[in-house]
């Protein structure tokens, strides 16, 4: 299949970017969106032009490195049939001669750094804030020593499946990183590791966000829509709650 | 935003309520109002605990507090959501937000303009558009809501009014409960999504009742 790309290229941080279009030809749908970008690029190598610059990794959709906004939404979620990341994203999900539009995340908090590039390191310093618990650690513990309830485990589980990509962020209308904070905050929270800084934790990543730019939250739904792991909404609540408690008790309590 | 909002909402629920006693007549319309101000011969709402007349202010200082505060918050939310978005994505495309969700600033904006208008029309008296309070009406709330829908313009531009309202309520108080806690699971998110379509569509009947039946003759002088 043939398809018709209007990609942003941006030389970087400081530069005025812009939408390019792009002809790729001979794209078979069994191609990720990645390696069509990786077909693209290879022609634009051979005319010697400046190949497209975009993140990626692990290509199984579980490290949470690449991740454009394709046709309007994050991941190309509005194009595919089941919550994905771009490279589990695939060609037969478009149209044979379809024209997509590919963009990086648009953020005040996610500076460009190069085309589809960028830079994602507010999400490291709201976990440096306190999406960790301090533990002296040593040989691992016996696994029955803290019993943890199914539902409680489960809820944890499916908090710790964020990936950090920043789908959220991009598709929120308030630009706000709300699931993904509240991601972090509930695996934490349900979990008999994550009790003694629950409650610090909560105020110094929420202080972390507020301080990285990113916007508040109003409860819109656009970050579940496209989040390739499926964080639930109600982990907003939960950290919600979170927080409300969490001004009621001191520091450190 | 979420507690003042829903402390406007409750006001709304009873606001609505009270409109309804048009229906009563004129004589029980008139006693509730001028009871709520304090001016009814026994003295009026929560008379001897407060002296007559000082329950009405108390509450209208404690509306005005909500309402500057609800927009002081979206304000500010606002202003957040605007220095996170240097930029705007050259397709776009909405896979879950509800038009009530979009329009919450605009919608809010608007139907706030309409609220100054309806207080300066019912409340103050001064923008009255079919009379005067004193001459025409009698000095009469009755005879004032009476005279006032009895155009059929007033009419729509009241259940315009009440639509923006109904919708900026649609996702208000979903997104109360969010904020606050208590969408806990997607079963307590479909029951929140009903129950804010539910006081939305009940607070639009409600209100719109009254003035319908006005323009329809089925209340008059």
């Amino acid at each position: 299949m043939n398809v018709t790309l209007r990609v942003w290229r941006q030389a970087n941080a400081a530069s005025e970017g812009r939408m390019v279009t792009y002809q790729v030809q001979d794209v078979s749908p069994d191609m990720s969106f990645l390696e069509m970008l990786d077909l693209l690029n290879e022609d634009l190598t051979v005319s010697g032009e400046e190949p497209v610059a975009f993140d990626h990794d692990c290509r199984e959709g579980i490290c949470g490195m690449c991740g454009v906004v394709i046709n309007g939404t994050a991941h190309g979620r509005g194009n595919s049939p089941v919550p994905t990341t771009t490279c589990q994203l695939h060609m037969r999900s478009f149209e044979d001669g379809a024209t997509i539009d590919v963009e990086p995340w648009r953020a005040g908090p996610f500076p460009v750094i190069k085309d589809l590039v960028v830079d994602r390191s507010a999400f490291d310093r709201i976990i440096q804030a306190g999406g960790y618990i301090s533990v002296n650690t040593g040989s691992a513990p016996e696994a029955n020593a803290a019993p943890v309830g199914k539902l409680k485990a489960d809820r944890a589980f499916d908090a710790a499946t964020c990936i950090g990509c920043g789908a959220c962020v991009a598709a929120c209308p308030n630009h706000s990183a709300m699931l993904f904070t509240s991601a972090k905050i509930t695996h934490l929270a349900m979990l008999p590791q994550g009790q003694p800084e629950r409650k610090l934790r909560i105020k110094n990543m929420i202080a972390q966000h507020d301080e990285e730019g990113f916007g508040g939250c109003t409860n819109i739904g656009e970050c579940v829509a496209v989040c390739p792991k499926e964080i639930p909404f109600d982990t907003i609540s939960q950290l919600n709650r979170d927080l409300i408690s969490s001004l009621f008790s001191r520091d450190g309590k | 935003m979420a507690v003042t909002g829903l402390l406007l909402i409750a006001f709304l629920l009873m606001h609505m309520f009270g409109n309804l006693k048009m229906f009563i007549g004129e004589e029980a319309f008139n006693h509730y109002a001028e009871w709520l101000k304090g001016l009814s011969e026994d003295g009026g709402i929560l008379y001897p605990i407060l002296p007559a007349g000082w329950f009405i202010w108390i509450f209208r200082v404690v509306l005005l507090a909500a309402v500057v505060l609800h927009i002081y918050s979206a304000a500010k939310l606002w202003r957040r959501a605007e220095a996170a978005s240097p930029s705007t994505y050259e397709a776009k495309r909405k896979l879950a937000q509800t038009y009530s969700a979009r329009t919450m600033r605009w919608g809010g904006i608007i139907l706030a303009g309409l609220l100054i208008f309806h207080l300066a029309q019912f409340t103050v008296h001064a923008a009255l558009t079919n009379g005067s309070f004193a001459s025409t009406y009698q000095s009469s709330a009755y005879k004032m809501v009476v005279g006032e829908f009895s155009q059929w313009w007033m009419v729509l531009v009241y259940a315009i009014w009440m639509v923006a309202v109904c919708m900026h309520i649609r996702h208000g108080f979903w997104s109360a409960f969010a904020t606050l806690g208590a969408n806990t699971s997607p079963r307590a998110k479909v029951i929140l999504d009903a129950c804010a379509w539910a006081i939305a569509l009940v607070l639009f009947i409600g209100f719109m009742m009254m003035p319908v039946a006005v323009l329809f003759g089925w209340i008059h002088f």
